[in-house]
């Protein structure tokens, strides 16, 4: 083996793995710039702050991965927050209302998905309309005021979902890699993941080859809401109360965290891997310039950078 | 009818034409005259579209020159070509769907008022003017998407006319017309030529080349094989022009074994498609064959379940069935090898095993769906080895692969869903020589397994060498059934560019 295809070998695996090489990059610096960044506390804090937008990014790059698009993320979130928050304070215990949520999550996806399918409607479109509706529907539901969970051992035991810990580690973090190794394994090993592809890289080869293409969408569409419920689980479940404004913008910041992943907004190229990364970079460089002191405003300007960086890195090696 | 007397308008010597290493064109002399109806005739592939592609500056010859009024140009843009007073009128119509017909017309070249925004009465004047001299009742307000596929074309000759173009080169126009649109097409371009225009022509429509062109040319492999006034020729002449090469032993014909019926499809009707009957056996290749546009390939997607039916009836084995969805039909035991590979059959940038064991991914999976990669791996690399596809790995993306090993793999694809009835859609398009004999080795080794094949092809020389027996297609009906002995490329060519025969059948 020459030098040659060694190097050719290593420049793929680093144009592969972007996403992964600006996190570690991201880190390198952040590292050398605090003392205060690379400590054991600060890491679980950032994976913890992560957690959320990963969550609902694994489930909108199902979604992505279609070709479609999903800004109904952060409402679908506010809306079953609210129906988990209400569950628990009547005393449901988290085993029935928490699964409850997810299902909600669920359907509430899978009806933008059959717009989607069958509707012949722009999922931008579809789920732009989603977003207002169940924003609405959020605030009707709570009448515009936070639900508290309550102090019934229903709530406690709820409440550890986003505030507990176990082995000294957040339960959110175990969350977010439990959805990570499922996403994987669903993407990966199964027809259903072959299938995501095939839509996404190609809607009319996927119907020729037997998949029925109306059944993937609203799939994909169900996975988003899902995740983003389970999402607004562990929000709520950390803040103590649903909010009737949670996940205002979330959805950007997870349709963010998939495009950093090297994901394709055409469909049927990106990894899983590279959306958890992508969550894990925006999460780090929150941490990163709140430890320095940067002022939020100054946040928000260093992240679109940052986002702009990652695509432009990503359209250039895709042209090449 | 002398053309060494008379003026050349445009006059192309020598032009060659090349892609990737493919030679298109070769040797073409071709001269334009005013006030003469060019027809440019020739077989699928022969190279018409490239000459008039060449002749109005969307490609660059590789060699030859082109000779305008006397003084030699070279055209790098289309519009240079358009500017020099040629205008063409591809068969995909370059219209805005959502502009009006005046709009399009005055595309670019809107009139300006003194403000410099646009004089809309002007344009609209005009546009109505330029419509009415092509006896064209069409309000220039009305946005093109409204208007029949005959009236976009006379918006079309309209935009020609607008240049003052001198050369209007028309692309298959009559190819979507109604018979009424073809008539009005008919008068337009008498009165062009009446006018001193140039015209040049391509179809396939025999019929119209007599009627409309004076003088027709004939393309074959590239080569122009004849250039002469219409009158001197009989269409039988022509067709033998066109298919002139001999059929050389590239086609392993094997003679069937035949077995029950298959397929059998009655009284067929779907978007395209109209009253098509036929029924297919085991272990035999039923050909079909047609010009481009003739209804194959919506035949093909309706009996698959692609398209819905509108009329008839698809039984298979005696059954009746009624496909929703291709995955019904799969599930039916009938696979479509679709035409277009890019489009419709592959997913260029997955890789070859994702794209070999999409259709038949139920075979590999175990319980919630989990795929046994092992099992894949195994079938994949069967097929790669029988079909001897050249790759490095069978995880490196389709789009690296040669159009013969990517058709080797659609191929393998749906031979994967172990289909009893084949249909092959043009399935040597865009394949070298050698791979095509692989395929149809392929393909007679389909036939020796008791399989059901349909073969659409425009290729006549496959459809001769590879069929049993051979249908043809005009206008979306059967326009001709012949059986191997009997057909010939001559009948077949008859069959299939003869849309008035469309109703009665050619029987043999």
């Amino acid at each position: 083996m020459s030098t040659l295809t060694m190097n050719k070998a290593a420049t793929r695996l680093l144009i592969d793995n972007k996403a992964f090489l600006a996190l570690a990059l991201l880190v390198i610096v952040s590292a050398a710039l605090s003392d205060n960044f690379l400590t054991v506390d600060n890491i679980l804090n950032v994976l913890r702050q992560s957690s959320i937008n990963a969550i609902i990014a694994m489930g909108v790059t199902f979604v992505i991965l279609t070709a479609g698009i999903d800004l109904s993320v952060g409402a679908v979130l506010a809306l079953t927050g609210a129906f988990a928050g209400a569950m628990t304070a009547s005393g449901l215990t988290p085993w029935v209302g928490v699964p409850g949520t997810i299902a909600a999550g669920a359907c509430l996806g899978a009806i933008s998905g059959a717009f989607v399918a069958f509707g012949r409607i722009q999922a931008f479109i579809v789920t732009l309309v989603a977003m207002t509706i169940l924003r609405g529907a959020a605030l009707v539901f709570t009448d515009g005021r936070p639900i508290s969970i309550g102090t019934t051992p229903a709530a406690d035991l709820f409440w550890q979902l986003g505030g507990g810990y176990w082995l000294g580690v957040p339960i959110p973090i175990y969350l977010m890699f439990f959805v990570f190794v499922l996403c994987w394994g669903v993407l990966h090993h199964t027809r259903f993941g072959r299938h995501v592809y095939a839509v996404g890289g190609g809607e009319k080869v996927a119907r020729l080859s037997g998949i029925n293409v109306a059944r993937i969408k609203i799939s994909v569409y169900a996975i988003s809401g899902a995740c983003a419920a389970l999402a607004s689980v562990v929000l709520t479940a950390r803040l103590g109360s649903a909010q009737p404004t949670a996940g205002t913008g979330y959805e950007l910041d997870a349709i963010a965290a998939v495009v950093i992943g090297g994901t394709s907004l055409m469909g049927g190229r990106g990894r899983i891997f590279g959306t958890l990364v992508g969550a894990l970079v925006i999460g780090v460089l929150n941490n990163a310039l709140n430890i320095m002191g940067v002022s939020s405003y100054f946040q928000m300007i260093a992240k679109g950078a940052v986002i702009l960086l990652a695509v432009l890195l990503d359209s250039r090696s895709n042209s090449s | 009818m002398s053309s060494e007397t008379r003026q050349t308008l445009m006059e192309l010597k020598g032009i060659e034409k090349r892609f990737s290493g493919v030679t298109v064109l070769e040797g073409v002399d071709l001269a334009l005259y005013p006030g003469c109806v060019q027809a440019l005739a020739g077989e699928n592939g022969a190279g018409k579209s490239t000459l008039m592609k060449v002749l109005s500056g969307v490609h660059q010859a590789d060699a030859g020159d082109i000779w305008l009024r006397g003084s030699k140009v070279r055209f790098t843009t289309p519009r240079q070509a358009m500017d020099a007073g040629i205008a063409i009128i591809h068969q995909e119509l370059n219209l805005v769907g959502g502009l009006s017909a005046g709009e399009n017309i005055f595309l670019g070249r809107e009139p300006r008022t003194r403000l410099g925004t646009i004089d809309w009465g002007r344009l609209y004047r005009q546009a109505g003017e330029l419509l009415s001299r092509l006896k064209q009742h069409i309000d220039p307000r009305t946005p093109v998407a409204g208007l029949s596929i005959g009236q976009q074309q006379m918006v079309e000759i309209a935009r020609a006319l607008s240049l003052d173009a001198e050369i209007i080169i028309m692309d298959e126009p009559t190819d979507a017309l109604t018979d009424i649109e073809t008539d009005i097409l008919e008068q337009v371009v008498a009165a062009l030529r009446e006018e001193g225009r140039s015209l040049v022509m391509i179809t396939h429509r025999l019929p119209e080349i007599f009627r409309m062109c004076d003088s027709v040319a004939v393309l074959r492999d590239g080569h122009l094989v004849h250039d002469g006034p219409t009158a001197a020729l009989s269409e039988n002449d022509l067709i033998r022009k066109m298919v002139g090469r001999e059929l050389a032993d590239r086609y392993p014909y094997e003679p069937p074994t035949l077995g029950e019926e298959m397929i059998n499809v009655d009284r067929l009707s779907a978007p395209g498609v109209f009253d098509v009957s036929f029924s297919a056996r085991a272990g035999e290749v039923l050909g079909f064959g047609g010009l481009m546009g003739a209804g194959r390939t919506e035949m093909a997607q309706a009996i698959c379940g692609d398209v819905p039916i509108k009329g008839g009836e698809v039984r298979i084995r005696q059954a009746p069935v009624h496909f929703a969805s291709p995955q019904e039909a799969l599930r039916a035991g009938l696979v479509y090898v679709p035409e277009d590979r890019k489009q419709a059959g592959l997913l260029l940038e997955h890789s070859v095993t994702d794209n070999m064991s999409l259709a038949a991914l139920p075979a590999f999976c175990g319980p919630l769906g989990l795929i046994n990669a092992g099992r894949e791996r195994a079938a994949v690399a069967h097929y790669i080895d029988a079909f001897r596809i050249k790759l490095r790995d069978m995880h490196q993306s389709i789009d690296t692969l040669s159009g013969g090993n990517q058709q080797k793999v659609s191929l393998a694809k749906a031979l994967m869903t172990q289909p009893d009835i084949v249909i092959l859609d043009e399935p040597t398009r865009g394949v070298d020589v050698g791979a095509k004999r692989e395929i149809y080795l392929l393909i007679n080794e389909l036939k020796r397994q008791g399989k059901c094949v349909l073969l659409i092809s425009s290729e006549m020389p496959e459809l001769l060498g590879l069929s049993d027996r051979i249908m043809v297609l005009a206008n979306g009906r059967i326009s001709g059934e012949f059986t191997r002995e009997d057909a010939t490329q001559e009948t077949i060519m008859t069959a299939a560019a003869h849309s008035e025969a469309a109703t009665e059948t050619v029987t043999p």
